[in-house]
């Protein structure tokens, strides 16, 4: 059974690990405690006519070796990070419900021998709503996933059939419903707008449809179209045309305020819950918390305790699977870049990511990475940030920074106004001696 | 071939009539510099490798844009029939905006090597610089390159050359500079029929001073081409500009790099540092001799015409000393660049600088930059108009009433215009030079002021004015004119988070208009692991860019928008 759902493409297995935030001394990356692991799975069964991962097709049934190379990796990279207690584990990628339910099973098992993985802690498999994989999800529940994100995209045939989608709507319907079955409450629903042939009237439909049957957590996100794929190919040379720029805004604005009105409350720039839904493990991410990435391809941010480190490093982990299996087994992963983030870039990461969020950052929050600099020290003198403030698209107040209902559809015009003020504040701070005094905040 | 000398060469060993002192020639790309990489590796001043493309293009943007922008120094030990010949080679740049080196060149030379590609045949400069040579009587050895492409017809250019300049098709030299074929017999023509300099020993000394470079450390280093006599580390000689004196703290000869030697000797080409820390101590054209033994000087330079005109202001008041620095030092080693104080309501205190031509500003602007770091506004410069009444009246027409038509000779027309100097200050002599293909020259005086027919139009974004695009133009073309700055501008702004209305406008009336839209939505969908290194890169970017813009109003406006506004190219 292994050998027949594996001649599997590839998924991205993106497994990752949450750290538990505790307020530290001078950074959160002295902080060992937990991260996000991120398994990258690299294979799919095809590509989809918008995507630009990092996929691969498998030709030989290696599924076993992946599997054991994701938990070896996994435990290299645990043992390296000195993570010791896991809040949430990720699979994603290309198509983790490719992958056998027992691999999951193995990983989670791994992450729990080498670090703490908490009874609540949130295991998230990103689903492709085939046939197949509906028929998976109870196995995966017993694996240990209880969280599960569908991959819907769009309620329309023939748009999924212009998307490269292999699965019907209806079929995508029947998975969404027994994900539901097995984990209620904890099932998101992807879908996309901005797709050809959409017209905001379309769109609204479609919207109102899917709110009937989805769960309690939704993402949105703008079709963009990515160099080097085919859809983009197909838009250049004229065969298949987008909506105009206004209108995927107007489809954005609408499903904003549609979403709202049932209720679900938008936590992120695509991302919408009701009855407290929202995903822990993403919000993570915005909130700089380390996270670690395990298999090909996969990012990860956390410091290297293990051999001594004291910053935050950016790491990506070798894309091709063949070269990342043998650089697992020759050294224990397959770690390609490492870049430390000195503290402008880190906080730059916390600005950026923050801001993303509706709730944005807070000022305890900052303080975490900024201890000598807080939000109105940094912004609070700038014409520009004030010019922003007073036209209404950034707030900042006592609970902290972020942007308004407005501010936040043009949050990446505004954000590099908001880097030059960071650098101008923090760039001279730099020179100073960063020596911790170890006393925590 | 000689052998690689890199040491100290005796410079006593050659005698003035074992010198040979010449420039290479030819219109853009026809293969100087080529030619130039090959004669140094056969002299053995450079090791023959793979890398010596251009050698003597020693600015950055030189080598960005494979042009030479500055003429460059090479002495070269050449053995031929047993005898050691000291050849000095001097390189110089094609473009017409830079005919104004070729003529300080010539100036130091006794012979050219006149390059012709062996397909294109004769161009423009290869015209224009044959004048030069052959009006400073020059030797003239024409050399037919690139005949190892596949469309090289060296029989047809050698009797091109014949009838264009009257020099037998025998005499004409076929190589391959990329090759190295044939590069010989240039080396050996050099010496056989390039005369040697006219200057003794004996004499006493005498050297003009061709060229120059600043060195942040040492000073002036002038290059200068020795006349007579000999001069020494340590002697005090007198520049005749200024009648102040200096002590020779170094001296050497280019081989291409400096090469220190104790003397110099009459006929010889280098370079001389004398502490000179001041710009203006160094003037080109000026001539050197020893302190007790004044010597007539040479003819100096006719300054270089300026066609081109430009303002340039600092970004900031702030940074005004730094680019007036940055200015004076590129201009020493520029002097055809005519520098005048300007200052402008808007953009404070700066300067108007005449350039020789578009590709002279645009390399300078560039040199500015890489070199100095200089952080620079470029505009329309402020002609000065003379106020009859409240409003200027100056005659402008791009037409211009023809005054005169002289025939100089079977080939060559000249003809007089009157011309409204605002018609030409941006891009008139480009464009003449583009429609002749080059062959047309051009000289202007000043005519004084007359009466005209002109406005006032302003540029106004989201109804703010723009200073630095106030333009005068003609009442009939007002309209076009306005419509295509806004065109310009609509393309070189980017969007912001707001509607930005483009005008033109006469007093208060809008004569032009167009509209950058507000950006309705402008944040990325999907924000995860490898996304946010990507984004992060993307922000850091664009964050740099916002340092650099100018603030009008509240629209941001990139630096270069002022320029591609001002280069109205209508093809």
């Amino acid at each position: 059974c292994l050998g027949g759902l594996l001649t599997i493409r590839g998924t991205k297995k993106v497994l990752q690990i949450l750290e538990k935030s505790r307020k530290c001394a001078q950074n959160m990356s002295k902080s060992p405690s937990s991260s996000l692991p991120l398994l990258q799975w690299p294979y799919c069964l095809r590509r989809c006519s918008y995507c630009n991962f990092n996929k691969y097709i498998s030709r030989e049934d290696n599924d076993h070796i992946m599997t054991e190379c994701i938990q070896r990796e996994t435990e290299t990279l645990l043992r390296l990070s000195q993570v010791s207690c896991i809040t949430s584990v990720f699979f994603g990628g290309g198509t983790p419900s490719l992958a056998h339910p027992s691999t999951i099973a193995a990983v989670l098992q791994t992450v729990s021998r080498w670090a703490r993985l908490s009874d609540k802690a949130e295991v998230t498999l990103e689903v492709n709503p085939t046939p197949v994989g509906k028929s998976k999800l109870e196995d995966y529940c017993r694996a240990g996933v209880n969280r599960f994100s569908i991959g819907v995209q769009s309620l329309q045939d023939e748009d999924l059939k212009i998307l490269g989608r292999d699965h019907s709507s209806h079929q995508a319907l029947q998975t969404v419903e027994e994900a539901r079955r097995l984990c209620p409450g904890r099932v998101s629903v992807d879908v996309m707008f901005g797709r050809p042939k959409q017209s905001v009237e379309s769109w609204e439909n479609e919207l109102s449809e899917l709110l009937r049957v989805c769960d309690d957590h939704v993402s949105l996100y703008q079709l963009t179209l990515e160099r080097g794929t085919r859809l983009f190919k197909q838009v250049l040379g004229g065969e298949v045309t987008v909506p105009a720029e206004d209108v995927t805004a107007e489809m954005y604005r609408c499903a904003r305020r549609t979403l709202q009105q049932r209720g679900f409350l938008q936590y992120e720039v695509s991302n919408f819950a009701r009855h407290k839904a929202a995903s822990h493990h993403n919000t993570s991410y915005w909130k700089g918390r380390q996270y670690i990435g395990v298999g090909p391809g996969a990012h990860g941010r956390f410091v290297p305790l293990g051999e001594g480190g004291v910053h935050r490093e950016a790491r990506t982990q070798t894309l091709e699977p063949d070269v990342w299996i043998r650089e697992v087994r020759q050294r224990g992963h397959g770690t390609r870049r490492r870049i430390q983030l000195g503290h402008l870039e880190l906080l730059e990461e916390v600005l950026v990511m923050g801001l993303r969020m509706t709730d944005g950052i807070n000022h305890e929050h900052w303080e975490m990475f900024s201890p000598h600099l807080g939000l109105r020290e940094v912004f609070g003198t700038s014409r520009e940030v004030q010019e922003l403030l007073q036209s209404g698209q950034l707030i900042l107040d006592d609970r902290g920074l972020r942007c308004s209902w407005d501010g936040l559809v043009l949050l990446d015009s505004m954000l590099p106004a908001l880097l030059v003020e960071l650098e101008r504040q923090i760039g001279p701070s730099l020179q100073r001696d960063h020596h911790t005094d170890g006393s925590p905040h | 071939m000689a052998s690689t000398q890199t040491d100290t060469i005796d410079l006593s060993k050659f005698p003035v009539d074992r010198i040979r002192n010449f420039c290479i020639i030819a219109h853009i790309d026809h293969g100087k510099s080529t030619l130039a990489d090959r004669l140094l590796e056969m002299t053995g001043a450079i090791v023959k490798t793979q890398k010596n493309k251009q050698v003597l293009d020693k600015l950055q943007v030189e080598r960005e844009r494979g042009i030479t922008v500055k003429a460059q120094t090479a002495s070269l030990i050449y053995s031929h029939q047993g005898q050691q010949y000291l050849l000095n080679l001097i390189d110089t740049p094609g473009h017409v905006d830079f005919s104004y080196e070729v003529s300080r060149s010539i100036s130091a030379c006794q012979g050219v090597l006149l390059i012709v590609d062996a397909n294109q045949g004769i161009q423009a400069q290869t015209v224009a610089n044959f004048y030069l040579a052959f009006e400073a009587q020059l030797a003239i050895i024409p050399v037919i390159n690139k005949i190892d492409l596949k469309n090289a017809d060296p029989e047809r250019v050698a009797s091109q050359i014949e009838k264009v300049f009257d020099i037998p098709c025998n005499e004409c030299i076929r190589i391959s500079a990329k090759l190295g074929t044939n590069v010989e017999a240039v080396l050996q023509a050099v010496v056989d029929r390039i005369p040697p300099p006219v200057a003794s020993i004996d004499d006493p000394f005498k050297a003009l001073v061709f060229d120059s470079n600043f060195d942040h450390y040492r000073g002036v280093v002038a290059n200068i081409a020795v006349f007579g006599g000999r001069v020494r580390k340590g002697d005090r000689i007198v520049s005749a500009y200024l009648g102040k004196s200096y002590e020779v703290n170094e001296l050497g000869i280019l081989r291409p790099d400096e090469h220190p030697t104790q003397k110099l000797f009459a006929g010889q080409v280098g370079y001389m540092v004398t502490g000179m820390k001041d710009v203006k101590e160094a003037q080109i054209g000026d001539t050197l001799y020893l302190k007790e033994q004044p010597v007539e000087t040479l003819p100096g330079f006719k300054p270089a015409k300026a066609m081109v005109f430009a303002g340039m202001f600092p970004t900031d008041q702030s940074d005004y000393p730094g680019l007036r620095s940055a200015i004076e030092r590129l201009t020493l080693n520029d002097s055809s660049v005519t520098v005048q104080r300007d200052s402008s309501m808007a953009l404070g205190a700066g300067w108007r600088l005449g350039f020789l031509g578009l590709l002279h500003m645009e390399v300078f602007n560039q040199r500015l930059e890489q070199e100095y770091n200089a952080s620079v506004i470029v505009t329309a410069p402020t002609v000065p108009y003379k106020a009859v009444l409240s409003s200027p009246r100056l005659i402008k027409n791009r037409r211009g009433i023809q005054k005169n038509m002289v025939y100089i000779d079977d080939k060559r027309v000249m003809m007089k215009y009157l011309f409204p100097l605002n018609e030409i200050v941006v891009d008139f002599y480009d464009l003449l030079k583009s429609l002749s293909s080059g062959y047309a020259s051009f000289d202007y005086e000043n005519a004084g002021y007359q009466a005209a027919d002109l406005i006032k139009m302003n540029i106004l974004l989201n109804g703010q004015p723009v200073e630095e695009l106030i333009t005068i133009v003609h009442r009939g073309r007002a309209y076009s004119a306005g419509k295509a700055m806004c065109e310009r501008l609509q393309d070189s702004i980017p969007r912001q988070m707001f509607e930005i209305a483009v005008q033109a406008s006469i007093g208060s009336k809008v004569i032009a208009r167009e509209t950058i839209k507000a950006y309705r939505k402008n944040v990325l969908a999907k924000c995860y692991g490898g996304d946010i290194t990507r984004k992060m890169k993307l922000l850091k970017k664009q964050a740099e860019g916002k340092k650099k813009m100018r603030l009008i109003g509240n629209v941001e406006v990139p630096k270069d928008a002022f320029i591609n506004v001002l280069k109205r190219k209508d093809k």
